[in-house]
C-alpha cells in the first residue's frame, strides 16, 4: 500500500478493503521505523492521528467521503495544527503547542483526511538543505549521505520514502520545488493568494505560499482542491471561483506552446541535467507541445533580488518572538532588553540571525532605498519579464535546480553556494505565479532531477494537466528510492 | 563602502540579538558575500521603474469593524513562558 498513489487509496477505503486506521497506522509503524534514518518527522502523536482516523472510517461507512476521508497526510511544522506542538524546526517553538488550526489544516480536517504528523523542515523555512532545523538534518532517501533540499525537505524525504501517501508544504524561493526535485516528487506552489496563509507561521509573508507534495500531479490535484479557497483571515487571500483541479487533469496538450527561457538552461546546469530536461522537452512535443524561445532578460538578478526581500520581510515577522507571548525564553537575563537579545540569541540558529541581520540591514537609515526599493524594482522588471513571456507561450519550462541532491554540510558553511541552488525557482516567488516541479529523470548516480513548470496567474489546472500528460507516457515518478526496510 | 563590524553589531543591537565578538567575526566574512551577491542589482538601471511590494495589485480589504474573537485567555496564554493572574510577565520595566 506504500506505493500507492491518494487517488488509488482513496478508492480502496471507499470499497472497503481496508479501514483508514489500518491504513494510518500502516504508514505511521512504516514512518517510525523509517525516521531514525530519515529524520523526516519531527513529531507523531499517535492519540490524535488515530482518533481522526477513527472518524474518518464512520464516515466512509455511512457519511459522504470525500476523495481524501481517511487518508493520512503529512504536514509541515510551519503549518499551525490545534493540539500539536508546532515547532517550525526551531528551538525558539520547541514547545509551543497551537491553539488553533491553520486555515489548511481546516480544510483537510473538514475533508476528511487525517493529520499523520509533522514533518522537519528548514528553521523558520530558512534554508535549501533542511540542515539549518534545529531537530537534525533530514536524509534525502534516494542517498542518505545527501541533503533532501528544502525548506520542506522532511515532506519532500516522506512522500519519497513511502512514509506518508502525501504531504503539505511551503514555498517562499522555491522550498517546495527544489526539495520535490531533489527527491524525486511532484510538487506545486500555487499563485499568490490562491492558499490561505492563515496559520502558516510567517518568513517572507509577499512570498509565501503553502501547497502540496505528492507522488505525482494527479495526486497534487486531489490536494489543491482541498488547499484552495479564499480566507477572511488572510488578508491577501484571494475570492477566486473553485476550480475542479481533478477533472480538468485529462486535457490534452497538443497546440499547447512550452516557453524555453534561455536564461534558465545556462552552463551552470550539471550536464546530466541538462540532458533529462532535453529529453523532456522532446517527450512534450511527441505528445503535441510547441516549444517556443522565450526572453526573461531580469530572471538572473533574481536571486539578489530575494536576498533583500525576503530577510527584510523576515526580520519584521521574526520580531514576534520575544519570549513573552510564546516559545522560548532564555533562562537568566537581566532587563527587558536584555531578555530580548538573550532570548533571541539562544532560540535562533545560525542562518536565521543571519537572515534576521541582512533584513535589519537593509531596512535601516541610509540603506533603505539602496537595497530595498531597489530590489523592489528589480522584482517589477523580473514580473514583466514573465508576462511578456506569457504572451507568446502558455507555460515555461526549465530545470528546477542546477543541480542533484549535494552532500551534507556540503554547502552549509557558505550561505551564497547553498542560496544559488534556488537560482531558477526563486523568480517565480517574486513575480506570484503558479510553478511546479516533477520528476524527469535520475544522474550517473542515480539522483532524481527535477522539471519545472512555471505557468500564467491561476493557471494551476492547465498546468497540473500538462504535468500529469508527461506522468501518462514516463514512469519517473514511479520510481522508488533503494530502501533497506521496504 | 564594505560591511563593518559595527554594521553588523549595530544591525544585531536594532534586532535585539545578543552577539558575542567572536559571533560577529565569525558572521562578517559570508554577510560579505552575501552583499556581494546582492550588489550584483546595482548594475540595472531601474531608472523609472515603480517599486513592486506584492504579487498581486490588490489593495487591503477592509472588513466591518465589530468582534470576531472569543475571550480565550487561558489557552492563548498557556504556551507562554511566564504568566500570573491572566497577565504575561516581564521584567521590571519601570521602578
Amino acid at each position: 500500500m506504500f506505493d500507492k498513489s491518494v487517488k488509488e487509496l482513496g478508492n480502496a477505503l471507499r470499497h472497503k478493503e481496508f479501514s483508514s486506521v489500518e491504513l494510518t497506522q500502516a504508514f505511521l509503524d512504516r514512518s517510525k521505523a523509517l525516521n531514525g534514518e530519515i529524520n523526516a518527522f519531527i513529531t507523531f502523536d499517535e492519540e490524535q492521528t488515530l482518533a481522526q482516523a477513527k472518524v474518518a472510517d464512520e464516515t466512509l461507512l455511512k457519511g459522504k467521503p470525500t476523495p481524501l476521508t481517511g487518508i493520512p497526510i503529512a504536514h509541515k511544522d510551519i503549518w499551525c495544527a490545534k493540539n500539536w506542538i508546532t515547532t517550525c524546526g526551531s528551538r525558539m517553538l520547541e514547545n509551543f503547542r497551537s491553539p488553533y488550526n491553520a486555515h489548511i489544516i481546516k480544510r483537510f480536517n473538514d475533508f476528511g483526511a487525517v493529520i499523520q504528523g509533522k514533518t522537519n523542515m528548514d528553521e523558520f523555512a530558512m534554508g535549501s538543505s533542511n540542515e539549518t532545523s534545529w531537530f537534525g538534518a533530514v536524509k534525502n532517501p534516494w542517498d542518505l549521505n545527501r541533503v533532501p533540499g528544502g525548506s520542506s525537505g522532511g515532506s519532500a524525504a516522506a512522500v519519497a520514502a513511502g512514509m506518508t501517501p502525501a504531504a503539505t508544504g511551503t514555498d517562499t524561493g522555491g522550498s517546495i520545488r527544489q526539495p520535490a526535485a531533489l527527491c524525486g516528487i511532484s510538487g506545486l506552489k500555487p499563485t499568490y493568494g490562491l492558499v490561505s496563509r492563515y496559520g502558516m507561521i510567517a518568513f517572507a509573508s509577499s512570498l509565501d505560499q503553502g501547497g502540496p507534495m505528492a507522488k505525482s500531479a494527479e495526486d497534487l490535484a486531489i490536494l489543491l482542491e482541498a488547499m484552495v479557497g479564499f480566507d477572511a483571515k488572510d488578508s491577501t487571500s484571494l475570492n477566486n471561483k473553485q476550480v475542479d483541479y481533478a477533472r480538468s487533469i485529462n486535457e490534452s496538450v497538443a497546440g499547447l506552446k512550452i516557453g524555453i527561457p534561455k536564461e534558465y538552461f545556462s552552463n551552470h546546469i550539471a550536464p546530466d541535467i541538462q540532458k533529462s530536461i532535453e529529453q523532456a522537452l522532446k517527450e512534450y512535443q511527441k505528445i503535441g507541445a510547441i516549444l517556443v524561445d522565450v526572453d526573461l532578460p531580469t530572471s538572473p538578478l533574481s536571486v539578489a533580488a530575494y536576498y533583500v526581500i525576503a530577510p527584510a520581510e523576515a526580520s519584521s515577522n521574526l520580531s514576534r518572538f520575544d519570549g513573552v507571548r510564546y516559545g522560548y525564553r532564555a533562562p537568566e537575563y537581566g532587563d527587558l532588553n536584555d531578555m530580548y537579545a538573550k532570548t533571541r540569541a539562544q532560540g535562533f540558529g545560525a542562518e536565521v540571525k543571519r537572515r534576521i541581520l541582512i533584513g535589519t540591514y537593509v531596512l535601516s537609515h541610509g540603506y533603505y532605498d539602496a537595497y530595498y526599493i531597489k530590489a523592489q524594482k528589480v522584482r517589477r522588471l523580473i514580473s514583466q519579464d514573465f508576462m511578456r513571456a506569457f504572451q507568446t507561450c502558455d507555460v515555461i519550462m526549465s530545470p528546477t535546480t542546477p543541480s542533484t541532491a549535494f552532500k551534507l554540510g556540503e554547502k552549509s558553511s557558505d550561505p551564497v553556494q547553498m542560496y544559488l541552488s534556488d537560482t531558477f525557482t526563486i523568480a517565480a516567488n517574486l513575480a506570484g505565479l503558479p510553478a511546479m516541479s516533477i520528476p524527469c529523470g535520475f544522474d550517473q548516480a542515480n539522483l532524481p532531477i527535477g522539471l519545472q513548470l512555471i505557468g500564467n496567474y491561476f493557471d494551476e489546472a492547465k498546468m497540473l494537466a500538462t504535468a500529469h500528460q508527461y506522468q501518462r507516457v514516463t514512469d519517473w515518478h514511479l520510481k522508488k528510492p533503494p530502501l533497506t526496510t521496504a | 563602502m564594505s560591511l563593518s563590524k559595527q554594521d553588523v553589531q549595530k544591525a544585531a543591537a536594532l534586532a535585539r540579538i545578543e552577539v558575542t565578538d567572536q559571533e560577529v567575526e565569525d558572521a562578517l566574512e559570508p554577510l560579505k558575500q552575501v552583499f556581494t551577491l546582492i550588489k550584483e542589482m546595482q548594475n540595472l538601471d531601474t531608472e523609472g521603474v515603480e517599486p513592486m511590494a506584492h504579487a498581486q495589485d490588490i489593495s487591503t480589504r477592509l472588513r466591518d469593524d465589530i468582534v470576531t474573537e472569543i475571550d480565550r485567555r487561558e489557552v492563548l496564554q498557556a504556551s507562554a513562558p511566564a504568566v500570573e493572574n491572566g497577565l504575561f510577565l516581564v521584567p521590571k520595566v519601570i521602578d
